[in-house]
């Protein structure tokens, strides 16, 4: 192969691409929704609830009417008017877009002023009278599941208690055999908190909806277009292909744009009635007191064992807190998320798993913050469980871990909830984070450091994951199947454009795509252009969350090239003049066997589609492919944390961070180690500050980043990543999907190096966040 | 009120209300979109701009603060089409993911490049510890910030 045509088309799978969406963003020339400005567009404000429950007695918006610039205040009685005061949500609940009946929870919808400056719409916002008639406020889940506690769904037919839903997975009958079994039954209780994913852009709308013709064009921060419009055709009674949703650039996601907010709805409402387009941009306090947070669960986990560390059952009793709504997107079989993924990376022959929903008056929620349907708070109380069960047994938590991991030979694995696990190689990865980390070395510095009054602190979590929903038959979002598509046409030129159903926020889809079709076409990524996010431009998919773009979209797009591949072969045959059969395929180049000279490009062929085709050939290179995974990708690894507590304040440092991460294949290893590098940051954010929680009165205490804490460039670890690659064996490419294992496994291996340097006080548990002041509380009552 | 200030080398004179904060001004009367709100109240330094070669919050700020003064915004950092040092280099490492917090980012680092020519990891990590990202983990940007330092001695070197 000749040196141009190597350094061509070693840029696809493997090749770490810098990225081609970097050049307008480095320039401060992205598009973001608030950058969008359209003629006689309007600005719209929201007024929301100040009380966490309360009747609503009266709203008087006379005064704002009135006021400068005002064109329209909009309340809940407006909407049901048009019928648009509820709104279906992604997990089948239902939702206020704004208030009628009652406020649920303190930030919720109430009004809206509609003006011609935004500045004007938030005076106006203060003129709007609302009396409200307060109700006992509902905020521990458990109190809230008691027999006699206030009703906060009364809007609900049938339901008389604030369940939310019921759920269990696995076998009881042989986990209650596997405990009788047992030596040793190690427990853990711990809330996993409620934290926020706080993109840096908060949500918004630019609503524009053309009167005469019932054209509706909304520009939204959707990680899911397709699915949102099909809900909107449902919420608004649109006709679908009157709906238009177009992403602009988004500025992260991280699960909180996955939901329907009301704001969208009122806007696109406002636009319709108004005739002008309208813009709706939240600001920070409205997303962190009224989008979607995340987790909140409240985890009981039993974990049996022989005396000789062999795990024998797991029981799992959880109450997750979903807030007002259930308003999260999980699908319809599973209520309680994928958290059946409990059992981890280890061989539990028994596990039974009982999840309760409660409806409390906070905000809805419970989206998979950097994590695929609750994947992270089944990650977390394993990896916790296993560390503990390693101190109660006086074993090296490594070692418990290795007793007991899913050998590789026993791929496909079916687990004790159900899952068939594709593909692992958990002791290599485990093997190598130790060799970087320098474990036995670490493990003898800190038995001396504790000699002289140091606390030095090794955590470990190997982690699984279960990403890139579906298949169509277990998931769904809102009855909608979980595939993806990618549709491929190659122009006359040998340039092409990919259109894909997934929605990037960050993750670079526009280069990595086209590295896939680089390298199954041997078009060079930079001669295909990468399209996404306009449902009137890409074909149907479900958008981007639990690390489902390579799983879903990106098999498809290597299927669509495959498939055109196939096409070109024949047209190559018919320009060469020889059967298919003698031909050979050499990334962007077919020639003929045992005569390597006579060869024809995929460009050329590309021209002859349109130009010279073979008699009774479909004219054209062009195709769409709807991928329907057969099974879902389970990417796994393992983190090391090393860490120092300060005896004296509580405070600890993070001094090492080694991960490893097995996602199969890496199409571009650049970018996947920059989402791991994401996911350690976000995973030590939560560990160690982020937290949104409550008064009893239900006042949200985290409204802003002076109290939701996210963590800087200043406290952020630095990370050392490394890779061990164990291809998925029904994808395609043999990727597995990336975006979130960071967030998942790391919390607990931060969490476990904390207790770690605390074990030997007797020390078990801190829950997240562990702050300073936890932890001086938990070794003051240690050493008492 | 009337402001008369100087973007990125251009002179303007804007005619804005007292209240009218220095972010809304680049963004909706000047057009200048590349400054972005992520927070509204100085937390997370997406609105980072640069009076007089100072990191400000521009969120925070009024425009009738900035008469008579000297803001560059991250339209301004380019020169005769050349991207600056910072640009380049944030491409070059993935300093970037979504691009929102980035822009002021890369004005913060800039300043810091102005002040300090060598900076160390924790000089970058501390300059940086205004402005919030979500995507990266911070470690390849501060990658980006020692090698657009690199760079830019490199070519202080070359001119003296």
């Amino acid at each position: 192969m000749a040196v141009a045509e190597q350094e061509r088309t070693v840029r696809g799978i493997g090749h770490s691409l810098r990225r081609h969406e970097d050049d307008r963003f480095i320039r401060g020339k992205g598009t973001y929704v608030d950058d969008i400005v359209l003629p006689g567009m309007l600005h719209m404000a929201i007024l929301r609830s100040p009380l966490a429950h309360a009747r609503i007695v009266s709203i008087d918006t006379s005064k704002a009417q009135a006021a400068e610039g005002v064109v329209a205040v909009i309340t809940g009685a407006d909407l049901a008017a048009h019928n648009l005061a509820w709104m279906p949500t992604l997990s089948g609940d239902t939702q206020a877009v704004f208030a009628t009946d009652k406020v649920r929870f303190q930030g919720q919808e109430v009004a809206a002023v509609v003006a011609e400056d935004p500045y004007l719409a938030r005076d106006a916002l203060q003129l709007i009278d609302v009396e409200y008639d307060p109700l006992p406020a509902l905020v521990d889940p458990h109190k809230a599941l008691e027999p006699d506690a206030v009703l906060i769904r009364d809007d609900k037919e049938g339901q008389t208690d604030n369940r939310c839903y019921h759920w269990e997975a696995g076998d009881p009958r042989a986990t209650d055999e596997a405990f009788a079994r047992a030596d040793v039954v190690v427990t853990l209780d711990t809330h996993y908190p409620r934290c926020h994913p706080s993109p840096m852009e908060t949500c918004g709308i630019v609503a524009d909806v053309n009167q005469a013709t019932g054209q509706a064009t909304l520009h939204m921060t959707s990680q899911a277009p397709h699915a949102h419009r099909t809900l909107f055709a449902m919420v608004a009674g649109l006709p679908e292909q009157n709906i238009r949703i177009k992403t602009p650039d988004i500025g992260g996601g991280f699960g909180n744009k996955v939901p329907i907010y009301p704001g969208y709805v009122a806007a696109t409402a406002a636009s319709l009635l108004l005739g002008r387009p309208v813009k709706w941009i939240e600001d920070r306090s409205e997303n962190l007191i009224s989008t979607g947070f995340a987790r909140d669960f409240h985890m009981h986990g039993e974990l049996a064992l022989t005396r000789d560390g062999e795990m024998l059952g797991l029981r799992v009793r959880l109450v997750s807190d979903n807030g007002a709504f259930y308003a999260d997107a999980q699908p319809s079989k599973c209520r309680a998320g994928l958290f059946h993924i409990v059992t981890g990376s280890y061989a539990l022959p028994a596990a039974h798993v009982v999840a309760d929903g409660a409806y409390t008056n906070k905000a809805p929620g419970g989206v998979a913050y950097r994590c695929s349907f609750r994947v992270t708070e089944a990650s977390f109380l394993i990896e916790r469980l296993v560390h503990n069960a390693a101190i109660e047994l006086g074993l090296d938590p490594a070692e418990l871990r290795r007793r007991n991991f899913i050998r590789p030979e026993q791929f496909p694995y079916t687990s004790a909830t159900g899952f068939v696990y594709d593909s692992g190689n958990y002791e290599a990865a485990l093997d190598l984070a130790l060799q970087q980390v320098g474990y036995d070395d670490l493990r003898e510095e800190q038995r001396r450091a504790r000699a002289e009054g140091r606390l030095l602190g090794i955590g470990i979590a190997s982690f699984t994951e279960v990403v890139g929903a579906g298949n169509h038959k277990d998931y769904d979002i809102a009855g909608i199947k979980m595939f993806d598509s990618a549709e491929l046409r190659v122009h006359p030129t040998g340039k092409a454009i990919l259109k894909i159903g997934v929605q990037t926020q960050g993750q670079g889809h526009e280069t990595t795509f086209a590295q896939i079709v680089a390298s199954e076409l041997g078009i060079p990524p930079e001669d295909v252009l990468v399209q996404y996010g306009d449902t009137d431009n890409v074909p149907y998919g479900l958008g981007t969350y639990a690390s489902r773009s390579t799983p879903t979209a990106g098999a498809a797009t290597a299927v669509i090239s495959r498939k055109l591949r196939d096409k070109a072969r024949q047209i190559a045959a018919h320009l060469l003049e020889v059967s298919e059969e003698d031909l050979e395929w050499d990334t962007g180049r077919f020639s003929v066997k045992g005569a390597p000279d006579r060869a024809v490009t995929i460009q050329d062929v590309a021209l002859a589609a349109y130009t010279n085709m073979p008699e009774g050939l479909e004219a054209g290179l062009e195709g769409v492919h709807y991928y329907d995974p057969p099974n879902m990708t389970f990417p796994f690894g393992t983190y090391v944390v090393v860490v120092e507590v300060d005896p004296g304040t509580g405070d600890w440092k993070v001094l090492r961070v080694v991960a490893v991460d097995d996602c199969g294949v890496r199409i571009n290893p650049m970018i996947v180690e920059g989402q791991i590098h994401g996911g350690l940051a976000e995973g030590f954010g939560i560990a160690k500050m982020e937290l949104i929680t409550f008064d009893e009165d239900g006042n949200c205490i985290g409204s802003n980043f002076t109290d939701y804490l996210l963590p800087t460039s200043w406290e952020t670890p630095n990370f050392e990543c490394f890779a061990t690659v164990t291809p998925s064996p029904h994808h395609p490419l043999g990727a597995k999907g990336v975006g979130e294992s960071a967030t998942v496994g790391s919390p607990a291996a931060y969490v476990n190096a904390v207790i770690d340097a605390l074990g030997h006080l007797g020390v078990r548990n801190i829950d997240m966040p562990v702050t300073s002041a936890k932890v001086w509380e938990a070794i003051q009552q240690a050493s008492r | 009120m009337e402001v008369n200030v100087t973007v990125n080398g251009a002179q303007h004179r804007v005619d804005v209300e007292p209240r009218m904060l220095l972010v809304h001004m680049l963004r909706d009367r000047l057009r200048l979109t590349g400054t972005h709100v992520g927070c509204d109240t100085s937390g997370c330094g997406a609105c980072t701009v640069l009076l007089d070669g100072t990191p400000v919050k521009s969120c925070t700020m009024l425009a009738v603060q900035a008469d008579g003064r000297s803001v560059t915004t991250v339209e301004g950092l380019a020169r005769d089409g050349q991207l600056h040092p910072i640009q380049e280099a944030f491409k070059e490492e993935h300093g970037l993911q979504c691009g929102f917090c980035t822009p002021g980012m890369m004005l913060a680092a800039a300043a810091l490049l102005e002040s300090n020519p060598d900076p160390g990891d924790e000089d970058i990590r501390w300059a940086l510890s205004g402005n919030i990202c979500r995507c990266t983990g911070y470690v390849n940007i501060v990658k980006a910030v020692r090698r657009a330092a690199g760079a830019m001695r490199q070519t202080a070197t070359q001119a003296g």
